[in-house]
């Protein structure tokens, strides 16, 4: 019987494994995933391996959700792979989608990253300064490490994907939404459109209400508490609801946390990071000039907006991979 | 950006490969109609020096420059990017060069993040009666950008 139905697929690349969790959080839900898919590639839940897709016809598989970026040549191999085995491939979460996370290593060179993650951050313990090499030769032989490629790079850089699912992760409403509409046979819409999103920004869904005040200066997220019911950025917080796509409820500020941009940006169109400068330096108030010399202004828009110490990981988080930027060589290391 | 994609990773040219000094820089300036477009306006008519690697843009306010503006004038070759505005106080649309001093500022301290030299980019005023200052500023940005190669 599970031969006639639609193959369903899930593989996680340079990924955390949130996705796979996030698929999990349907709950019961994933029985009605079982009905109506063979769920039969998940190297985070199942046991299938590489070989048994390989063995597969191209396009045997219906539906894959590739999650993660390509850090590695590991991913690049296996995100062709499916491309070829599958009929509809989906960038699942931010990662797969414009680089995620990961992608913030795309500031520093190679090196930089290895050393940082082996020899120099903080709670290491490395006194032989070992660094894993592409091969190393143990007593039972040959060991082989893929290598990294020269920039992490989201799905669509390296292959044609179908459809983007944004968020870090997708929500759970909206992963099953999109399995049942799948699951319902009804048309899908235009290649390359976004699932289980929306097409307005977080501010749409978000409770808080906005009261067309300019922020006296922008705050870092502990050095206030923010009043209830009222817009976090209108208080001064860099919250980037206003710029980043719907779909999540307005899960953070919800909650009182700043918007950090994961289900990227609603503008696709602009560089995503100089989108999200543009409008969170909108919200703050720049005051008038009549009675103050220039360096005294500039001094003080200079101190309010201290509150983003980082704007490369403030307007970037999830999106640095698609920076219009990303093929420059670099001639500066931050 | 530290690199390129692997699959283009020979073809790609490096940016700064031609070496200090050897090829003109290719400098991009937003103009505020108002304020600085004038002052180089004026600047023309007075005959003073005006870098010929200048690309002028005019636009209607410096507060319209969108920021994907200036990273895409740079992804498209331009080695440096000048916004001018009209003085604070100045603009047609009161606030508008604040707001792009704003802007500005973050967009400066970024720069560096995505790997460009800061100095490619600059921020200043120009009034409509500041033709030498148009002139000056200019040459001396076209020479700071020349000299980071
Ligand atoms: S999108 Fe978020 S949850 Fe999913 S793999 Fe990337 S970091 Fe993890
Ligand atoms: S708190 Fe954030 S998401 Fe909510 S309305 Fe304000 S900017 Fe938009
Ligand atoms: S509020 Fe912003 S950061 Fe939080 S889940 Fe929604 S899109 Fe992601
Ligand atoms: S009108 Fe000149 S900067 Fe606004």
């Amino acid at each position: 019987m599970t031969a006639q139905k639609p193959k369903l697929a899930m593989y996680w690349a340079a990924s955390c494994g949130g996705c796979e969790i996030a698929l999990a959080n349907i709950h019961e839900a994933i029985l009605e995933v079982d009905a109506h898919f063979d769920f039969m590639f998940c190297p985070c839940l199942l046991d299938t391996k590489k070989k048994d897709i390989e063995a597969l016809p191209d396009g045997a598989i219906f539906l894959t959700l590739f999650n993660g970026a390509l850090r590695t040549e590991e991913n690049l191999e296996m995100a062709r792979l499916l491309r070829r085995k599958s009929q509809l491939l989906v960038a699942f979460g931010s990662c797969a989608a414009t680089g995620g996370i990961p992608s913030l290593a795309n500031q520093h060179g190679i090196e930089h990253v290895l050393e940082t993650a082996f020899l120099n951050a903080p709670g290491l313990d490395n006194p032989e300064r070992l660094i894993p090499g592409e091969s190393c030769t143990v007593p039972d032989g040959e060991l082989s490490l893929p290598p990294f490629l020269q920039r992490v790079l989201a799905l669509h850089d390296a292959v044609a994907a179908d459809y983007s699912m944004p968020g870090c992760p997708p929500e759970p409403e909206q992963i099953l939404a999109v399995v049942r509409h799948v699951a319902s046979g009804a048309p899908l819409p235009p290649t390359g459109s976004l699932l289980g999103c929306s097409a307005r920004a977080v501010c749409d869904e978000c409770p808080r209400e906005k009261r067309n005040r300019l922020a006296p200066r922008l705050l870092r997220p502990f050095e206030a508490v923010p009043a209830d019911d009222w817009c976090l950025l209108e208080q001064g917080f860099a919250c980037l609801g206003t710029s980043t796509r719907g779909g999540c409820q307005a899960l953070c500020p919800a909650t009182a946390m700043p918007c950090t941009g994961c289900y990227g940006p609603l503008d696709r169109d602009s560089d995503p990071g100089a989108t999200a400068l543009s409008t969170l330096a909108a919200a703050l108030d720049p005051g008038s000039a009549p009675g103050q010399d220039e360096g005294s202004l500039h001094a003080g828009l200079r101190a309010a907006l201290a509150g983003v110490p980082d704007p490369l990981g403030t307007f970037y988080r999830y999106t640095l991979a698609e920076t219009v930027l990303a093929d420059r060589a670099t001639e500066v290391e931050p | 950006m530290s690199c390129q994609t692997t699959a283009q990773a020979a073809e790609l040219p490096k940016v700064n490969e031609s070496g200090a000094g050897e090829k003109n820089p290719k400098v991009v300036a937003f103009l505020c109609n108002w304020c600085s477009y004038a002052g180089a306006d004026k600047a023309g008519a007075s005959q003073l020096p005006v870098p010929q690697e200048l690309s002028v843009i005019r636009v209607m306010c410096s507060g319209r420059l969108e920021p994907t503006l200036i990273l895409e004038a740079i992804q498209k070759g331009a080695d440096g990017v000048m916004v001018l505005a009209c003085h604070p106080g100045d603009c047609h649309y009161k606030e508008g060069n604040l707001r792009a001093f704003c802007r500005a500022e973050l967009l400066e301290r970024m720069l560096p993040q995505l790997g460009v030299d800061p100095r490619r980019f600059s921020f200043d005023y120009v009034s409509a009666a500041e033709a030498e200052k148009f002139s000056r500023i200019t040459t001396e940005f076209v020479e700071r950008v020349r000299s980071l190669g």
